[in-house]
């Protein structure tokens, strides 16, 4: 992939909160961002280290399991170690992100440089629509996004 | 008496949630419960007044790990009652498609989740930092499986592009070529991957159990044949109903499943190779050989072997589909609804899927009956459990605990297919 960055939007776009991933993606994708590519990742975690091989920035946006407060927007930062469990970036499968993103760094397969972005949900309902405060959560979430993207443009 | 408890609350590594309880009274086995407590998803109440033709794509929303095969047992059932055959390339599509589900089911249970029993490690990540170039492995022979289903499919988990009659696209000969590439370097991978599986310490149990496959008279089972039994059991799939049951048991939202003549039975690879070790072909027979699989085998520990080796074999007849593929006049044979009652079983990665549809003259399902691997696994896992916890019962509980989980394992439950984690608890009186 020749592009400078690759920004990677995971969640089921059927299951309420958890499409917020989806939607923050499409929201920076509409920033016309140069030399970024924004994609949707709905299935396979293990998938992504092949995604993201070749990329120098990686920024990943997904739902994170209740805590506290809908809506909160935690950047986390998995090159600095490994990533906290209690957020609990899960799957009802056997590998979620978490995993994924260990996987990768056991294996020496993380990029350069790589960002999470994972918002605390509220419901998971089926075919329920983004609850009042995840959804005002997106439009912050992918600024913080294009900020860092375009911070970084230096270092690419 | 003494009483003891082991607890645990996660058992991770296999696909869904559910417990297991182990009774243990004066120093010995006295029960275990095989418990799926995921909410029973009603999927044969919910198929009732849909389209037949939905059934597909309905059913494929029940595993994101094994769709195909409940694609397929649904589109087989329809077409059963509705009377069409469909056979040349759109068979053989549908057979490639398998072969693509079998590679990546089959080689993220080895290497990601079965493995790292037999190495000691905690998990996949933790291998990974010693058996890197065998994890590695494991993602390319998925990522190859999944590439099939992305093809063929239309997309990789839950596909969307098998329907009643055939399929909805069919691949150009040009299209099929790049995956023929990548299923060349899958199979030098897959041998790899068996040699290194083979390599495993294995521990020491046999039981004498009954096998149960599909068997062809020239295929190595995938989507059609006959339901045999190593104890003479020969059915066609239309008196599945007669042979076996499922009952209801307090501890566990599944139905468990029995042959209504013997009780338990075993469903999946170990059961395919052992009734179908003819059908592999000579290359496959001679790797099995050389890493000392024969027919026969009654060591559910090396099921991971047999998987291996059907991995190995499904890259060869997803190749040799491949080669033969002449693009069909039409991606579907037409499609006319009727009333009537069908049945399909096919061999999804985990054991034979059982699906019936009794359908209105509008071709509308009245009534549907979904039998999974797992639940027909389930009563086998619990009496193999019984054996391991006897034989175990004076090692540390966290020992004992391991080696359980490695006996359910054995089996690759898809946990979420039979109603997802598992918790095992054992208790000491």
């Amino acid at each position: 992939m020749s592009a400078r960055a690759l920004v990677i939007g995971l969640g089921n776009p059927d299951r309420g909160d958890d499409a917020v991933g989806l939607h923050v993606a499409r929201r920076v994708a509409t920033l016309g961002l140069p030399d970024v590519v924004v994609e949707d990742a709905r299935g396979d975690t293990l998938a992504l280290l092949d995604r993201w091989a070749g990329v120098g920035r990686v920024v990943l946006v997904d739902a994170a399991a209740p805590i506290a407060l809908p809506g909160r927007i935690h950047r986390l930062d998995p090159l600095a170690g490994p990533l906290p469990r209690d957020l609990a970036l899960g799957s009802t499968h056997a590998f979620g992100l978490a995993e994924a993103v260990e996987l990768a760094r056991t294996l020496g397969l993380l990029p350069q440089w790589m960002t999470i972005y994972a918002i605390e949900a509220a419901c998971f309902d089926p075919g329920a629509a983004l609850s009042p405060a995840v959804a005002a959560a997106v439009v912050p979430a992918a600024g913080r996004i294009a900020a860092e993207l375009a911070e970084g443009q230096g270092n690419a | 008496m003494a009483t003891k408890t082991i607890r645990v609350d996660t058992l991770t590594r296999v696909e869904g949630e559910g417990a297991l309880e182990l009774d243990i009274a004066d120093g010995a086995v006295a029960g275990v419960r095989l418990s799926i407590f995921e909410p029973p998803r009603f999927f044969e109440a919910l198929l009732r007044g849909r389209a037949g033709a939905e059934a597909p794509d309905i059913t494929a929303r029940i595993c994101g790990i094994c769709p195909v095969a409940y694609q397929m047992s649904a589109v087989h059932a329809i077409e059963d009652a509705w009377g069409i055959t469909v056979d040349g390339p759109l068979r053989a599509l549908r057979r490639l498609l398998y072969c693509g589900e079998w590679i990546e089911s089959h080689a993220l249970h080895i290497v990601l989740l079965h493995a790292p029993d037999f190495l000691g490690f905690p998990d996949a990540i933790t291998m990974a930092a010693a058996h890197g170039e065998a994890v590695q492995r494991g993602l390319a022979l998925k990522k190859a499986g999944n590439e099939v289903l992305r093809l063929l499919g239309g997309r990789e988990i839950h596909p969307v592009n098998v329907r009643v009659g055939g399929f909805y696209r069919v691949p150009t000969r040009a299209e099929l070529a790049p995956l023929a590439a990548t299923l060349e370097s899958a199979h030098a991978q897959a041998i790899a991957l068996a040699r290194w599986v083979a390599g495993f310490p294995f521990p020491e149990f046999a039981r004498d159990y009954e096998f149960v496959a599909l068997r062809h008279p020239d295929e190595y089972p995938l989507n059609a044949g006959r339901i045999v039994s190593n104890r003479g059991l020969d059915i066609a799939v239309a008196e599945y109903e007669a042979a076996f049951a499922e009952r209801h048991v307090a501890h566990s939202t599944a139905l468990q499943s029995g042959l209504r003549a013997r009780g338990s039975y075993l469903v999946g690879p170990l059961a395919r190779f052992n009734l179908n070790h003819d059908r592999l072909g000579p290359s496959v027979q001679a790797l099995a050989a050389e890493l000392g699989v024969a027919p026969g085998c009654a060591n559910p520990f090396r099921s991971i072997v047999v998987r291996a080796i059907e991995v190995v074999y499904a890259c060869e007849e997803a190749l040799r589909l491949i080669a033969a593929y002449e693009p069909p006049p039409a991606p579907a044979v037409p499609v006319a609804p009727r009333a009537g009652v069908g049945t399909a079983c096919t061999e999804a990665p985990r054991g034979i899927l059982f699906h019936r549809y009794r359908l209105d003259a509008e071709g509308s399902i009245l009534e549907a009956r979904i039998v999974p691997p797992t639940s027909q696994n389930q009563s086998t896992i619990e009496d193999d459990l019984r054996i391991i916890a006897t034989r175990d019962l004076e090692l540390p509980e966290d020992e004992l605990r391991d080696h359980c989980e490695q006996g359910i394992r054995n089996y690759d439950p898809c946990i979420s297919c039979s109603t997802h984690f598992l918790r095992l608890e054992v208790r000491r009186r």
